[in-house]
C-alpha cells in the first residue's frame, strides 16, 4: 500500500509543477459551469416574430396581440407584403411569420371561416416544435371565443357552447423552468470531460517522455501504479463536485429535493468510470495526439447518448441498447431524480450498480492491457 | 527560398500526419463516422409521449374525449388508471410523462353548457417536453370543443358550420420538422471544430516538449512560414473530411444543398481557418502537451455544444453570454451553414457571419505567429541539424 502512495505523492508533486494546471483544474469547471448552465436555456419564450396585417383593422390588431400578449411571440419587425418575410427569415432575424390577409374582419364578422398564414423556421427543429405548438394553442382558444360569439347570436335555438377547460398543473418543476433540468445536466457533463481528460494522459505521457521503463523496473506492480494515477484524480473530482454544487446552490438557485450525500456517493461511483476510461483510452494509445484524438471519440457518443439533449425514448430501439453502456446515462437519472424529485436510494440503487459494474470492468480491463503492455 | 521553407514545414507535416495511422484515420473518418450515428440516433422529435388517461366520468362523452388522444400521433395512451392517485408513482418511475384526469361530472357539467375543467398533469422535469406537450394537449382538447358544438348546431339544423378560423401553420426550409435537416449542419460544426482543434493543438507544443523546436528556432525558417505550413495541411485534410460529412448527409438524410456551393466552399474554408488558428494559438501559449490538450477541450467541446446555438438557441441566453458567444467561430459558422444549406441564403444575408469568421482567423493566426516569434526565440541554442520525424 505504500507503494500506491508514493506514486500519489509522485503524481501530486507533477501536478505542482505545471503552473497552468492548477486553475484548469479548478476554476475550469466552475467557469465552465457558469457559462454553459446560463446559456443552457430551452424556455420558450420571446420567439422574434414578424406581422403582416395586411387587414390593418381592429379584429386583425386583436387576434396579431393574442400572440404578442402570450409572453411566447415578441415582435421582431412587420412586413407590408408577404414577399418582405423572406429576408426575415434567411438572416434569422424571425423563426414566426403571421399573415393575417385582406378582408379577416369581414369574413369574421359574416360568420364565416376566415384563414390566416402562420409561418414557422423550421431550421431550429426543437424551437420550431415548441412554436408549432404554441401556435396551435393560441389559434385554437382565438377560435372557441368566435364559436361563442357566434353561438350568442343564434341563442333562439338554445344550443349551448362545449367548454372544456384543462387545468394543466406542472409536477417536479412548476415554473418550467429548463434551467432546472440542465444545470445538474451541465454537472455531470463538465465532471466527464475533467475525470477524462486528466486520466486518459495519464500513461501515455509517461510512454512518450520514456519514464516509464523506469517504472517498469521498479518493484510496483501494474495495480499499484493504476492506482496511484486514478486517486490523485478522485480527489480532485470530489473538490471538483463540492464546488459546483455549491455554484449550483447559491448561483442557480436550483432547489435540491434530495441527499446531498448520497448524490456524493454516486458521483464518486460516476468518476469511477469516467476515470477508468480515461486509463484505459492511456493504455491503448501510443501517444498524446492519439490520446486526445480518441478520448474526444469517447466522449462525443457519450455526451449525445446520455439524454441530455436529446431523449433516449426518441431514439431507434438498437441505440436504446447503446445507451446501457453509456455510464453519464445512468448519472443523469441519479442527479435529475435527486434534483428535481427527492428520489433516495431505494429508487436509484440499480442505476449506482450499473455504473459500479462498468467502472469495474473498464478499470480491470485497463490493468490487464497495461499487464501485457508492461511484459 | 521562401516557399522552399514553406514547403519543407508543409512536406514534414504531412510526413507525421501520414505516418501515424490512428491520427490520420480519426481526422479523416471521425467527422463522418459520428454523423452517421448521430444522424440516425438523435432527434427531438416531441412524439408519442407517454399518456395516463384516468377517465372517472365513464360515459360516451368522456370516451370521445378520450379517443381524440389516442388517435394523435403526439400521444401514446400507455395506462388507464382508475385511481387518479396512482399517477403519482407512474410520473415517479418515468412511466409517463403527462396524464389527463376526467372527473365524474363531466358529462353533466357538458350537457348543463357549464365550462368543464378536466385535469392536466406534465412532468415538468424536462421542461421542453412538458410545455410542447401541454400546448398538444390544449390544442386537442379546445379542437374536441369546437367540433362537438358545431355537432350541437348541426343536431338543431344549423348545417354548414365549419371551423371558424383556420390557421395552416407552414414550416419553412424543413416542412416536416425532420431532426436530421437541422442535426447535419449543427454536427458538422461541432465535431469539426473540435477535430481541428484538437488535432492542431498539439503541433508546435510537441516540438516544444521534445526540443526540437529549438532546431526549428536556428533554421532559417520564418515564424509565418512556420504557422502557414502547419495549417496548410490540416486545412485541406478538414475540407476533404467536410466534403465527406457533405455527401453523407446527402445520401443518407437526403439533407441537399439549397445554395451556392462555392459560397459553402468559402464559408467552411473561414470556419477551418479559425478553428486552426484557434488550435495553433493554444499550442504556442503553453508548454506540455497535458496542457494544450485541455485547453484545447475546454474551450471547445463543451463551448461548442451549448454556446454556438447547436442546440440551444443564442437569442434566450442572457445578454452577457450572448456576448460571450461572439468567441465562439462555430456560432458564426452555424449560423451561415443552416442560411446556405437550409434555406439556400446568399452572399447577401450571411455577409456578416463571414465577417465574423474571417476576423476570427486573422486574429488567432496573428497572435500564434507573433507568439511563436517569441518562443522560437526563447529556444535558441543547439546545433544546426535537421529537424526530426514523428518518433
Amino acid at each position: 500500500m505504500s507503494r500506491v502512495s508514493h506514486i500519489i505523492r509522485k503524481e501530486f508533486i507533477q501536478l505542482r509543477r505545471d503552473p497552468k494546471l492548477i486553475p484548469i483544474l479548478f476554476i475550469a469547471p466552475l467557469l465552465q459551469l457558469l457559462l454553459l448552465g446560463f446559456a443552457a436555456n430551452l424556455d420558450v419564450k420571446d420567439i422574434p416574430t414578424v406581422v403582416c396585417d395586411q387587414d390593418g383593422t381592429a379584429a386583425s390588431r386583436d387576434f396579431v396581440s393574442r400572440f404578442l400578449n402570450s409572453g411566447y411571440f415578441a415582435l421582431a419587425g412587420t412586413a407590408g407584403a408577404p414577399g418582405e418575410i423572406d429576408l426575415f427569415m434567411e438572416k434569422g432575424e424571425a423563426s414566426v411569420a403571421i399573415v393575417v390577409p385582406r378582408g379577416f374582419a369581414n369574413v369574421i364578422a359574416a360568420g364565416k371561416p376566415a384563414t390566416v398564414g402562420i409561418i414557422v423556421d423550421g431550421s431550429e427543429s426543437q424551437s420550431a416544435t415548441i412554436g408549432v405548438s404554441t401556435v396551435s394553442m393560441i389559434v385554437s382558444q382565438y377560435a372557441q371565443g368566435l364559436v361563442s360569439g357566434i353561438l350568442d347570436r343564434l341563442w333562439v335555438l338554445g344550443v349551448r357552447p362545449v367548454r372544456v377547460k384543462p387545468e394543466v398543473r406542472v409536477w417536479y418543476n412548476p415554473e418550467l423552468r429548463s434551467r432546472n433540468f440542465m444545470v445538474p445536466g451541465v454537472l455531470g457533463l463538465v465532471l466527464m470531460v475533467m475525470t477524462m481528460m486528466l486520466t486518459s494522459m495519464a500513461i501515455v505521457r509517461e510512454k512518450e517522455m520514456g519514464t516509464m521503463e523506469q517504472l517498469v523496473v521498479t518493484p510496483i506492480r501494474p495495480f499499484e501504479l493504476l492506482a496511484g494515477k486514478l486517486l490523485p484524480f478522485l480527489i480532485i473530482g470530489i473538490v471538483d463536485v463540492a464546488l459546483i454544487m455549491s455554484l449550483i446552490h447559491f448561483l442557480f438557485r436550483v432547489p435540491m429535493r434530495g441527499s446531498v450525500l448520497l448524490l456524493f456517493g454516486l458521483s464518486l461511483v460516476f468518476m469511477l468510470t469516467t476515470l477508468g476510461l480515461g486509463l484505459f483510452i492511456s493504455t491503448v494509445s501510443s501517444n498524446q495526439q492519439q490520446a486526445m484524438l480518441t478520448a474526444v471519440f469517447f466522449m462525443m457518443p457519450m455526451m449525445m447518448f446520455s439524454g441530455f439533449a436529446f431523449p433516449i425514448e426518441n431514439m431507434p430501439k438498437i441505440i436504446q441498447a447503446v445507451t446501457y453502456l453509456v455510464p453519464l446515462r445512468y448519472y443523469f437519472v441519479i442527479i435529475r431524480g435527486i434534483y428535481l424529485k427527492g428520489v433516495g436510494l431505494h429508487e436509484l440503487w440499480g442505476q449506482g450498480l450499473a455504473m459500479l459494474a462498468f467502472g469495474i470492468a473498464i478499470l480491470t480491463l485497463s490493468v490487464l492491457r497495461f499487464r501485457k503492455k508492461v511484459s | 527560398m521562401r516557399f522552399c521553407g514553406l514547403r519543407a514545414v508543409i512536406r514534414k507535416e504531412v510526413l507525421q500526419i501520414v505516418r501515424d495511422r490512428r491520427t490520420l484515420g480519426f481526422l479523416l473518418g471521425l467527422p463522418a463516422l459520428l454523423l452517421v450515428m448521430f444522424g440516425f440516433a438523435l432527434n427531438f422529435d416531441v412524439k408519442h409521449i407517454p399518456l395516463a388517461v384516468c377517465d372517472e366520468d365513464r360515459t360516451a362523452a368522456s370516451r370521445d374525449l378520450v379517443g381524440n388522444f389516442t388517435r394523435t400521433e403526439y400521444f401514446d395512451v400507455v395506462a388507464r388508471p382508475s385511481d387518479p392517485r396512482e399517477i403519482d408513482l407512474l410520473m415517479g418511475e418515468e412511466k409517463v410523462r403527462a396524464a389527463v384526469i376526467i372527473p365524474r361530472d363531466f358529462s353533466r357539467n357538458l350537457l348543463a353548457g357549464r365550462e368543464a375543467p378536466i385535469q392536466v398533469i406534465v412532468d415538468g422535469a424536462n421542461s421542453m417536453s412538458a410545455s410542447t406537450a401541454a400546448g398538444y394537449i390544449g390544442t386537442i382538447v379546445q379542437n374536441y370543443s369546437v367540433r362537438a358544438t358545431t355537432r350541437r348546431l348541426s343536431e338543431k339544423g344549423v348545417r354548414g358550420f365549419r371551423m371558424p378560423l383556420e390557421a395552416p401553420t407552414r414550416v419553412w426550409y424543413n416542412p416536416e420538422l425532420r431532426s436530421a435537416n437541422f442535426l447535419v449542419p449543427g454536427l458538422m460544426a461541432f465535431i469539426l471544430m473540435v477535430i481541428v482543434v484538437v488535432s492542431t493543438a498539439f503541433s508546435v507544443v510537441r516540438e516544444k516538449e521534445r526540443g526540437t523546436i529549438e532546431q526549428i528556432g536556428v533554421s532559417p525558417l520564418r515564424p509565418f512560414e512556420l504557422i502557414a505550413g502547419k495549417t496548410i495541411p490540416y486545412v485541406l485534410l478538414s475540407l476533404v473530411s467536410s466534403h465527406l460529412v457533405l455527401l453523407l448527409g446527402k445520401v443518407l438524410f437526403g439533407v441537399s444543398i439549397r445554395g451556392n456551393y462555392f459560397l459553402l466552399l468559402l464559408t467552411m474554408t473561414l470556419f477551418l481557418i479559425g478553428g486552426l488558428g484557434q488550435g495553433l494559438f493554444i499550442s504556442t501559449i503553453t508548454w506540455t502537451q497535458q496542457v494544450a490538450f485541455q485547453l484545447a477541450i475546454l474551450s471547445t467541446f463543451l463551448p461548442t455544444f451549448i454556446l454556438s446555438g447547436f442546440i440551444f438557441p443564442v437569442r434566450n441566453m442572457p445578454h452577457v453570454i450572448q456576448a460571450i458567444t461572439t468567441i465562439i467561430p462555430a456560432r458564426f459558422f452555424l449560423s451561415a451553414l443552416r442560411g446556405i444549406v437550409l434555406k439556400g441564403a446568399g452572399f447577401h444575408a450571411i455577409w456578416k457571419d463571414l465577417l465574423y469568421l474571417a476576423g476570427f482567423g486573422v486574429l488567432t493566426l496573428g497572435v500564434s505567429t507573433l507568439r511563436m516569434k517569441t518562443s522560437v526565440s526563447e529556444g535558441g541554442g543547439g546545433g544546426r541539424k535537421r529537424r526530426r520525424g514523428s518518433r
